[in-house]
């Protein structure tokens, strides 16, 4: 079938602002939306500009806004968007532009390293692996999903709202080493989590969840995270 | 502008990040990824690492080694299987130290399952030496070692294609790379580069590999006259999603799966009848093919069916998620109640740049080149042999990457600075002005359809002499068109077009090197199957293939496999 995107464009070096360019593609239902992107570079316009690598949901290279809602597009197929006349794609909002489709995500990285995304651990380790239960476990199951393509982020309004917020994929990394009992830094994560910028902007709109390309509980997982922190400093904490 | 560093590490995947925090704290380091870090490749790495840990049966490095040798096919160099095998308990346990989120067994230790190949007691049954993290094992283990490489102030250099290294009087002296957001290029002065590229399956029309997997470590290497080893073993793994060639893991079958041909029938107790689904991955990959040309496809089409039904949904959320999610997604089935159609698909090289047991690359007659080193898939060090087995990549990339990081940090004392040549980027910036001025040239990608195309059609998994000739004509004549390649994208900002032109011409180079090392091997051993010649012939091809470009064309010479503990004996499972 014909399909027509809409993808805004925008090159910082040499466009005054952004405009919208429409292409048309040929296109089977069961296809990727990446796979319409590719042959739109590929065969009419080599000058647009979009990441992708491994096209399965698994590199998180290519968070764009479909339609209005973040997603992967190698995790979107065309049959998701039956009924659309036109597809909209869109860089990640909030997030700076570079080009096209393209955003800065130093910022983004930036904030997750805030969370010290690293088991700390003073102790010396045993000879052979630390024991942790399957219960344990379980409980890093969902967080260690997150592969880092800022949908989440991008969809959160609170983002734009207060840019200081330290936005919902820094807090699964922060969950992620919260509850792994190798971790020797509880309290002191805990104290981070508590600082103004971390937990408690989170004003449960749930876009995150909604979008998440790995079905990550992130509102879930930020609240469970403001009732250990009230838990454990009864004193602090908003509300 | 030219920048300085000791040590410069082009790949920021498993074997580059290890072999990177080896080496931070002893010498300055940076790392550069051609796609944005956390992206690379290592990370689509599902099923797990393979280590006698004894968790949960009665395991021992030495059945790892004869597993690991025998799974190549004896073309493998025992000396360097014995150090993987050895060292994969130490190097298992030390990820778990740095927070590495394995499964657990109900004692608490590191779970492990079965997989592909590995047995207990040489070859008698199969044993459960797989550590794993779900099915997202590589992830997790990347996004380790990459906040570790963050800890330890690693510099990164994010979205830097390198285009070519600096040799000086035989000596390394630095790098080339181009940085995709300002499209500016840029000198790297060093005593050390570590290509930890990767591997190019993409190569190939149906591949589990990422867009990025393009060899550009073998390219550079290879057009530096350098040798590249045991091109022609191409593992395709036996099951890709029908027409996409996404992966699922083996580790659905260490997990109970089968294989089921057009009527239904567990094929495999035919063609292993000990292990059966556990075969290794180019028998598994020869035995679908066998059944499809025998009609016994699905529907007369050109799959077959990986049967997880059995297996519950409990056992496909807790170790089988993100495969049960793909078939959801890519398909519309349920893995818990439906049959998934796959398909072989290129999934891993054994080839690649050849080097010696501590990463340094050779020559081909043996001797190290001061200062330039290579590890993981773009490497060959001779530890996958013919076909790797299973789970023995991530660790392939943990345990060597470490090993060329302490060789490298040792060496530094007598490597001394070798000033880049005068204008050492005069011939990058030439290329690149080639392309971006054609403008009557042709677009990338038809010539990398067609080579994608040709390769599947007369270089994958069965060969034979007629189709070898036909597709070496075919590569070389997409090599004269891609000599005319144009682009629509004149400007500097993320300029992905002249990007995808450059990596065309890297995989036209390497695909030169499969074809014509396959051709020369009369023989059939491991993933190079040849119809023409369908016995293994130990007497004349127990040898490994290096080839190289030289001024009057590809030369292809051999060299003696080290055999220590397992002699070469008729493989069966």
């Amino acid at each position: 079938m014909e399909l027509r995107f809409k993808i805004l464009r925008f090159d910082p070096q040499s466009d005054k602002e952004a405009y919208y360019k429409t292409y048309t593609v040929n296109a089977r239902s069961e296809e990727r939306i990446l796979d319409c992107l590719n042959r739109i570079k590929w065969e009419q316009d080599g000058t647009l500009g979009y990441r992708m690598s491994c096209a399965h949901g698994v590199c998180g290279s290519d968070g764009m806004r479909i339609n209005g809602v973040c997603a992967l597009a190698c995790q979107k197929l065309v049959q998701d968007y039956a009924g659309s006349e036109e597809i909209t794609l869109e860089p990640l909002p909030f997030f700076q532009v570079l080009k096209d489709l393209i955003v800065d995500m130093e910022d983004f990285l930036a904030r997750v390293d805030s969370m010290r995304p690293y088991m700390i651990q003073s102790e010396q380790p045993p000879e052979r692996e630390r024991l942790q239960s399957q219960e344990d476990h379980k409980k890093l199951e969902e967080a260690i999903r997150c592969i880092l393509c800022a949908c989440c982020t991008g969809a959160c309004p609170v983002m734009s709202e207060n840019p200081n917020y330290v936005g919902p994929a820094a807090l699964v990394w922060a969950y992620r080493y919260l509850y792994d009992t190798r971790d020797g830094e509880f309290m002191s994560r805990i104290e981070k989590l508590n600082e103004p910028d971390s937990v408690w902007p989170c004003e449960n709109y749930f876009e995150c969840t909604r979008v998440c390309p790995k079905s990550i509980p992130i509102t879930k997982s930020i609240n469970f995270m403001k009732r250990e922190i009230k838990k454990q400093l009864p004193d602090s904490g908003k509300q | 502008m030219v920048f300085k560093h000791d040590v410069l590490i082009v790949g920021a995947g498993l074997a580059g990040l290890r072999a990177a925090t080896e080496v931070a704290g002893k010498a300055d380091v940076a790392l550069f990824s051609k796609v944005y870090p956390t992206r690379s490749h290592s990370g689509a790495a599902q099923g797990g690492i393979a280590a006698a840990l004894e968790n949960e049966e009665p395991d021992s490095w030495e059945w790892h080694m004869y597993d690991t040798a025998k799974g190549g096919d004896y073309l493998t160099d025992q000396d360097v299987a014995e150090i993987l095998a050895k060292d994969a308990i130490r190097a298992v346990y030390e990820l778990e130290h740095m927070g590495v989120p394995f499964n657990r067994t109900p004692e608490g230790k590191i779970a492990q399952r079965y997989f592909g190949g590995h047995t207990s007691n040489f070859g008698q049954a199969p044993v459960k030496r797989i550590c794993y993290a779900a099915d997202r094992s590589g992830r997790v283990m990347m996004d380790t070692l990459y906040f570790d490489a963050v800890r330890k102030g690693i510099k990164i250099y994010p979205e830097f294609n390198v285009l070519d290294i600096l040799i000086q009087d035989g000596q390394v002296a630095g790098l080339v790379a181009y940085e995709l957001a300002s499209g500016e290029v840029h000198v790297f002065h060093s005593r050390v580069v570590l290509l930890a590229t990767g591997g190019y399956g993409k190569v190939y029309k149906v591949s589990s590999n990422a867009f990025a997997s393009t060899g550009d470590g073998l390219a550079l290497t290879y057009k530096l006259g350098l040798p590249l080893e045991d091109m022609e073993f191409v593992q395709f793994h036996p099951t890709g999603i029908w027409g996409l060639g996404v992966l699922i893991s083996e580790a659905a079958r260490g997990e109970g799966g089968v294989l089921r041909n057009g009527e239904g029938e567990r094929f495999m107790e035919r063609y292993a009848p000990t292990i059966k689904d556990l075969a290794p991955r180019d028998m598994v990959s020869r035995a679908i093919y066998s059944e499809l040309k025998e009609g016994r496809g699905i529907n007369g089409q050109d799959y077959i069916h990986l049967d997880l039904t059995h297996l519950g949904e409990k056992k496909l959320a807790e170790r089988l998620s993100d495969i049960s999610s793909f078939v959801r997604i890519y398909l519309g089935l349920n893995p818990a109640t439906d049959l998934i159609p796959v398909h072989p698909t290129c999934h891993y090289m054994m080839g690649g740049i050849a080097v010696n047991i501590d990463g340094n690359v050779i020559d081909v007659k043996n001797n190290p080149v001061p200062g330039l080193y290579a590890a993981g898939e773009c490497s060959c060090i001779s530890l996958h042999g013919a076909n790797r087995l299973g789970c023995n990549s991530l660790l392939d990339l943990v345990v060597f990457g470490r090993r060329a990081g302490q060789h490298i940090a040792e060496s530094l004392n007598h490597l001394s600075w070798v000033e880049p040549p005068a204008a050492a980027q005069r011939d990058t910036l030439d290329r690149i002005r080639q392309i971006k001025e054609n403008r009557a040239g042709e677009k990338a990608v038809s010539i990398r359809q067609t080579l994608q195309e040709v390769m599947m059609d007369d270089c994958s998994v069965f060969r034979h002499e007629q189709g070898l000739k036909k597709a070496l004509e075919a590569v070389r004549g997409l090599q004269e068109r891609a000599r005319n390649i144009s682009i629509d994208h004149g400007g500097n900002r993320y300029n992905t077009d002249l990007m995808d032109a450059l990596e065309l011409r890297n995989m036209l180079l390497l695909a030169e090197a499969i074809v014509a090392s396959a051709l020369n091997r009369t023989e059939s051993r491991g993933a190079h199957s040849r119809e023409d010649y369908p016995e293994r012939d130990d007497e004349h091809w127990l040898k490994h293939t290096l080839v190289q470009r030289t001024d009057s064309g590809v030369s292809i010479t051999y060299k003696p496999v080290t055999i220590t503990r397992f002699q070469p004996k008729p493989r069966a499972y």
